[in-house]
């Protein structure tokens, strides 16, 4: 293994801190400042931020297959829906029979003259069965899926076209009543988790610190990945599969290591993105939501973990700030991010960054040079 | 249009053969009746014992008016019934209903020929028999006369003759009638019953027969009518999918906003038939959707002119940043048309669309339908002569297949595709011009088949028109075939289990490129 590069080393330090920051300066400022402090983070805050933090999980996900091992898949959004669907009738489940009809079964289910609860349900009455199924079924999803398509070496446009089919069905799927999912209004009206009540300030507390928890854990992961071998192989992938292939390597099984790995974080992301949000519909599963997922990644940076993290945070929060202002400029604003991010600006917010240090560090380097040019001259 | 006129003519001759025997017949009659309508004292009689309040005297008249009275009495009821009172109009409706009828089955249009045939059959006055055979022996038109006769033959059935009514029974099943159906149900349920006599239970048999014969036709039209509409979807999706499939082949480029030049293709007809009702004659409205296929074709293809210089073409050789952009693009303009046109608006369409063509019983054919498969032959005929047989169809296939040497070989590489960028652009606006027809104009159309036209083209394979046309037929048919059995939506998802799965025996699509070229 190579000795950490000073950049690699800079970034070390940065997660600790960034982690601090996240892990307990946020939550003490929540907690122990009066409520019109202005360094006081209020509830609402805490819990929005929460969510973006569980999207950013997602985006490193998306990162290391789009980034580093070079595949577009625009059925992220997928992954992410079978995650938040599983902890999502889990939480269903433990409303009982406090539901608006009083029945033992899911309002919805009650509404659509459902008697008796479907077998896929009847697991997902214990809270690690729903964590288990939530990151095993969308990877063993993935699993499948990826293992057909990247035996067929379907890749490139081919496979992000695959993959938003994919997106496009599951979407049609989940909006359907007779698959017992909840049609079009999703899953909703969440009560208690483990017991505790979701509307408490403390419980959304407990789920951010998971959250931010959870995210290091991903990064790390993410990071080890790509310094392994197999991330070298993923990165030799990106550029030139033939050669990898030629190598004596197969990429296949490369593709879908990392192809499941995302699958896994984007389930996990749905996991903890539940109970913070309240409400699960089909619409945060389908093609658009996918291709906002990449917008992220690609906002902040490919091939830099956080790049992903910093570009799933600051899209989601000019979302929520334009959404609520200016309702109908999102769709113009989200495009033109789109088209100018792939055209100005391919590395994005990292990528700046990096020129800006550049320049920086040029100037430094060459001011020094001149004067002395300056000084033999004289 | 020579034969139509010759077929109007035909029509028109016709007509006049038929209202001068009719003007004969009901002359004959009258003489019969010795006197002429207004001077004949029992129809005179019953048409003031209308007015009567007495309820059996007034349904006597009707009576005698509907098996008496002529058509000629019909603006005398009319007068009559636009003083009456609701019980009065609802009593007259089936004297002038019938006469209207009547009149009608002589006259020079077959639809209306036709209707009141139908409407006759329905009636289930016996008196009507003879009319309905006299104007089937004169008539030319197939249709009409299939009603005329299929009329005639369910007012039999409606009789108390066993004869004749075994005799239609068994007609009407040969002719497959679809009206016939529910009359012939109630025979065999009335023959089923326990205090049939044994007439009636051989009726019942000849009934079932003739309902099972029915019914296996009715199966073999609805097989019918669901492979056209298959075929029509796919022909849309051909038109989309050929611009798509071109421009990928050369630039290896997938133009995520391709749905949304269909929409500009589709609004640009939109506008051009809100142009020619402000601007131009009522006469000439139903010309605006000739007038605005140049208008599709040039919006879209300029739009896609724009996009290509402002976007695509800073990204060549990237086609994952490709699609990210031009779905950025797609969003915006999704937006704009919503912000600009409102949410739904639609396409009143022009007159000789409308309607349709029989072809069989019970197999009935949208003209508008048959429009726009006949569209997209001649899209892939014209396709076909300018990629195979024009020197600019030639420099694109040049490109497509080897770009470095062509540029070498002094072909402006850069214009071609610039070109066959606005061209593909242009066929999805072409796209959009026919959808009209047969959907709503909204922003989010594109949407609605852009995923159906990248399966198309991923499994169609790049390089060959072929494999577009067959991967569209095969996944538009597909979609139509499993909707009745399967729902819309599982359909769709069958469809992508089995592109995942063709695509497993032949990665690069159907028909793919052979050579060195073929793994990019």
């Amino acid at each position: 293994m190579p000795p950490p590069s000073s950049a690699e080393r800079h970034e070390g330090t940065l997660f600790w801190a960034v982690g601090f920051v996240l892990l307990f300066v946020l939550p003490v400022l929540n907690v122990l400042p009066a409520e019109d402090s202005w360094l006081h983070v209020s509830d609402f805050a805490l819990n929005r931020f929460g969510k973006f933090l569980a999207f950013a999980i997602l985006a490193l996900g998306l990162d290391l297959i789009w980034g580093y091992a070079g595949i577009l898949s625009l059925g992220q959004g997928v992954f992410f829906g079978i995650g938040a669907y599983c902890m999502g009738m889990h939480l269903m489940l433990t409303i009982g029979s406090q539901s608006v009809y009083g029945s033992a079964l899911p309002d919805f289910m009650v509404w659509n003259q459902v008697t008796e609860l479907p077998f896929f349900w009847k697991p997902f009455y214990s809270f690690s069965a729903a964590v288990l199924a939530g990151l095993l079924a969308p990877a063993c999803f993935a699993l499948i899926f990826g293992f057909l398509a990247f035996r067929s070496r379907i890749r490139g446009v081919y496979f992000a076209i695959i993959t938003q089919a994919l997106a496009l069905m599951a979407w049609l799927v989940f909006n359907r009543n007779e698959t017992n999912l909840g049609g079009t209004n999703g899953l909703t009206d969440f009560k208690t988790l483990l017991g505790f009540r979701l509307s408490a300030s403390d419980t959304q507390l407990a789920l951010y610190v998971m959250t931010v928890l959870c995210l290091g854990g991903a990064y790390a992961l993410c990071r080890w990945i790509i310094a392994s071998r197999a991330g070298r192989v993923l990165i030799a992938i990106r550029d030139s599969e033939q050669r990898v292939r030629f190598s004596g390597y197969s990429p296949s099984t490369y593709k879908l290591f990392v192809f499941v790995v995302s699958a896994l974080l984007a389930g996990l992301a749905g996991i903890l993105y539940v109970p913070q949000v309240g409400i699960i519909t089909p619409a945060q599963m389908g093609v658009l939501p996918s291709l906002e997922m990449v917008v992220w990644v690609a906002v902040g940076g490919r091939a830099t973990l956080v790049g992903a993290i910093v570009g799933a945070v600051g899209v989601n929060l000019g979302r929520s700030i334009l959404t609520n202002s200016f309702p109908e400029l999102w769709p113009f604003f989200l495009g033109g991010l789109f088209v100018v991010v792939v055209l100005l600006f391919p590395d994005g917010v990292m990528g700046i960054a990096k020129q800006v240090r550049g320049k920086l560090a040029e100037k430094a380097v060459r001011l020094p040079k001149t004067s002395a040019v300056e000084g033999e001259q004289a | 249009m020579d034969e139509g006129r010759h077929g109007m003519k035909v029509v028109i001759g016709i007509a006049m053969i038929a209202a001068c025997l009719g003007w004969f017949a009901t002359g004959s009659m009258a003489a019969e009746a010795q006197a002429n309508v207004s001077s004949s004292p029992p129809l005179e009689q019953a048409l003031a014992e209308l007015l009567s309040e007495v309820e059996g005297t007034r349904e006597q008249a009707v009576r005698l008016l509907v098996e008496q009275g002529d058509a000629s009495m019909l603006p005398r009821l009319e007068e009559l019934r636009a003083n009456a009172d609701r019980s009065l109009r609802m009593a007259i409706k089936p004297v002038i209903d019938t006469w209207r009828n009547r009149a009608n089955l002589a006259s020079p249009d077959a639809d209306t020929r036709r209707t009141a045939a139908t409407d006759l059959g329905m009636s289930g006055r016996i008196s009507a028999i003879p009319w309905l055979e006299a104007a089937a022996a004169n008539e030319s038109h197939r249709w009409p006369r299939y009603a005329m006769e299929e009329s005639a033959l369910l007012l039999k059935l409606a009789s108390d003759n066993p004869t004749s009514q075994q005799q239609a029974a068994v007609k009407l099943g040969e002719m497959r009638s679809q009206n016939a159906a529910p009359a012939l149900l109630a025979l065999v349920q009335a023959g089923n019953s326990e205090s049939a006599t044994g007439e009636q239970q051989a009726l019942a048999q000849t009934a079932a027969a003739a309902i099972e014969r029915i019914e296996s036709w009715n199966v073999w039209s609805s097989a019918i009518e669901t492979l056209f509409r298959g075929i029509s979807l796919s022909s849309i999706l051909l038109i989309m999918s050929l611009g798509l499939a071109i421009v990928f082949g050369l630039m290896g480029v997938i133009n995520m906003a391709h749905g949304e030049l269909m929409m500009i293709g589709a609004y640009a007809t939109f506008v051009m038939q809100e142009c020619f009702k402000l601007y131009f004659p009522e006469s000439w409205f139903d010309s605006y959707y000739l007038a605005a296929l140049p208008a599709a074709f040039l919006a879209a293809a300029l739009f896609g002119l724009i996009l290509e210089a402002s976007v695509i073409r800073f990204l060549y050789g990237r086609p994952l940043e490709t699609m990210l952009a031009t779905w950025g693009v797609s969003l915006i303009l999704i937006q704009g048309a919503r912000m600009y046109f409102g949410d739904l608006t639609a396409i009143t369409a022009p007159s000789w669309l409308n309607g349709g063509a029989q072809v069989l019983v019970g197999v009935f054919l949208p003209f508008n339908r048959l429009f726009i498969i006949a569209l997209s032959i001649l899209s892939v005929i014209g396709i076909y002569a300018l990629l195979f047989r024009s020197s600019i169809g030639l420099r694109v296939r040049a490109v497509t297949q080897n770009r470095s040497m062509s540029a070498c070989l002094g072909i402006p590489t850069r214009k071609v595709d610039a070109y066959t960028f606005a061209f593909g652009s242009g066929l999805a606006g072409i796209a959009g011009w026919a959808l009209t027809l047969v959907g709503n104009v909204e922003p989010g159309l594109g949407q609605n088949y852009i995923v159906d036209s990248f399966m198309v083209v991923v499994t169609g394979g790049v390089g060959k028109l072929a494999g577009t046309i067959i991967a569209s037929l095969g996944i538009g048919g597909l979609n139509k075939l499993m909707e009745p059995s399967l729902g819309a939506v599982y359909g769709k998802v069958l469809i992508l289990v089995l592109v995942i799965l063709f695509l497993q025996r032949r990665p690069s699509g159907l028909f793919a490129v052979k050579g060195r070229h073929a793994e990019g």
